[in-house]
């Protein structure tokens, strides 16, 4: 019984946390929470399968749960990506271009140049995979700049509480692609090189044959990094932009002086972040396209 | 902040969307690529060989002028050559056809002259009989001295 009352009472915490957000009159700490929660849909060990109405019952919820917002935006983003693109492949001509057809040519040559220069194998999913990765991380990168409040009140008006709209600050979607090239570059690592020279790899280097166990250590430590670093990187940067905007958001509400430095310093902080988005996104790209590369080749 | 089924949503999703790129989106826009690629190389490569040759054709104009030229001057060297020569020819056999229209004028000059000469002596012969007739006349028989009046004639 005690335990179940303090879990009520928690829940109670939080319910009261999430009503001051919508009176207006709330904590700082609960405004970062709130826009750091994804709107998740699961199967909570005790409504069922519901929508998560506190942060709490997210995390309760455990494994059996899907964050309808980051899945919402990042299919959203990643088919307006698709739609862009085929529109222009759909139309395209090799005779004189026009200037949407130049533009997308623009890009997909911007890839085949970067995949031209790391990629020496014979693959014809490296391209595109590189192609898709980079305009659809960029796209949900770019939501990072849509000012933070926007969507979520657009979204509270129509009676949905939690809304967060950058799918990179999920570490699920950026582990989701990480893990997907890393099971690619097992693939074809295996593919190319058969178990036998794959595990070699893993084992007779850098020490030699006396050392497997060394080696597959210090080499099993340096595979399981590559999609730990390759989502994390991208998930770190974009979180921490998000933070910082959040942060700067909450200067709005401390009187007009701080709300012009506000003002100012978003802008700042926008310009800036287009950077890390163009970049992160392009890293994310060039990273999958070297691992591709290092599974094709025998070193 | 959790890992959970958005992992798998989003990997689905990444998939699908990687076979649409890969399957209706990459090949068409690279396909055009390449095609522009290789009709702008075309294009110059089809430039050059023309430029090429028109300079191969000018070059062969100049040529074929020069050489020209040089048979004009050759013809016209010929010409004039075979000018004076047909001039020489001709001064030649107008020179033989005079000489021989000159012999053959002698020739005749001498025919007529002995022709007249010979006419000269009839008629001497026969102005002499005929004067020695009238001398003679009553004395001399006609026919007696006619034989040796022939035999005169003759030997004038």
């Amino acid at each position: 019984m005690p335990v179940c009352e303090s879990d009520d009472t928690e829940h109670f915490a939080d319910i009261k946390v999430y009503d001051m957000a919508s009176n207006g009159e709330l904590t700082a700490s609960g405004y970062i929470k709130h826009h750091l929660q994804n709107l998740t849909f699961g199967n909570h060990p005790e409504n069922g399968w519901s929508i998560a109405h506190s942060a709490q019952e997210a995390s309760e919820m455990g494994f059996m749960a899907i964050h309808l917002d980051s899945m919402f935006w990042s299919i959203a983003l990643g088919v307006l990506f698709l739609l862009v693109f085929g529109a222009a492949a759909s139309r395209v001509t090799s005779g004189n271009p026009g200037k949407f057809q130049n533009f997308i040519e623009w890009v997909v040559d911007f890839i085949d140049d970067n995949v031209r220069g790391s990629f020496s194998g014979k693959n014809d999913l490296i391209a595109p995979l590189a192609l898709t990765l980079f305009v659809w991380i960029l796209l949900m990168n770019l939501m990072d700049l849509v000012p933070v409040d926007w969507i979520p009140e657009a979204a509270k008006l129509i009676g949905i509480e939690y809304m967060k709209v950058v799918p990179t600050t999920d570490p699920n979607i950026t582990f989701a692609m990480a893990l997907s090239v890393f099971v690619l570059m097992i693939f074809f690592n295996i593919k190319n090189k058969g178990v036998g020279g794959f595990v070699g790899e893993l084992t007779l280097q850098p020490f030699g044959k006396w050392m497997i166990p060394v080696n597959f250590f210090l080499e099993m430590i340096g595979l399981l990094a590559k999609p730990l670093s390759h989502s994390l990187r991208l998930f770190g940067n974009l979180y921490a932009g998000e933070m910082i905007f959040i942060l700067i958001a909450l200067l709005y509400g401390s009187g007009i002086v701080l709300a012009v430095l506000g003002g100012v310093l978003q802008w700042a902080w926008a310009v800036f972040h287009v950077l890390i988005v163009l970049l992160q996104a392009f890293i994310f790209m060039v990273l999958t396209i070297v691992y591709m590369d290092m599974a094709h080749h025998k070193h | 902040m959790n890992i959970n089924l958005t992992l798998i949503g989003q990997t689905i999703t990444f998939i699908i969307f990687v076979w649409f790129c890969m399957k209706f989106i990459w090949p068409p826009i690279m396909n055009a690529l390449n095609e522009r690629r290789k009709t702008i190389s075309d294009g110059l490569a089809a430039a050059e060989e023309g430029q090429r040759e028109r300079e191969r054709g000018r070059s062969d104009a100049d040529e074929l002028i020069e050489q020209a030229k040089s048979q004009a001057q050759e013809i016209i060297a010929k010409a004039e050559k075979r000018g004076s020569e047909v001039v020489a020819e001709a001064k030649t056999e107008a020179r033989v056809e005079g000489e021989r229209i000159l012999t053959a004028a002698r020739g005749e000059i001498d025919m007529e002259a002995n022709r007249a000469k010979e006419e000269l002596r009839l008629q001497v012969a026969q102005l002499a009989l005929s004067g020695a007739e009238q001398i003679l006349a009553k004395e001399i028989d006609q026919k007696s001295h006619e034989q040796m009046l022939s035999e005169l004639a003759e030997r004038l």
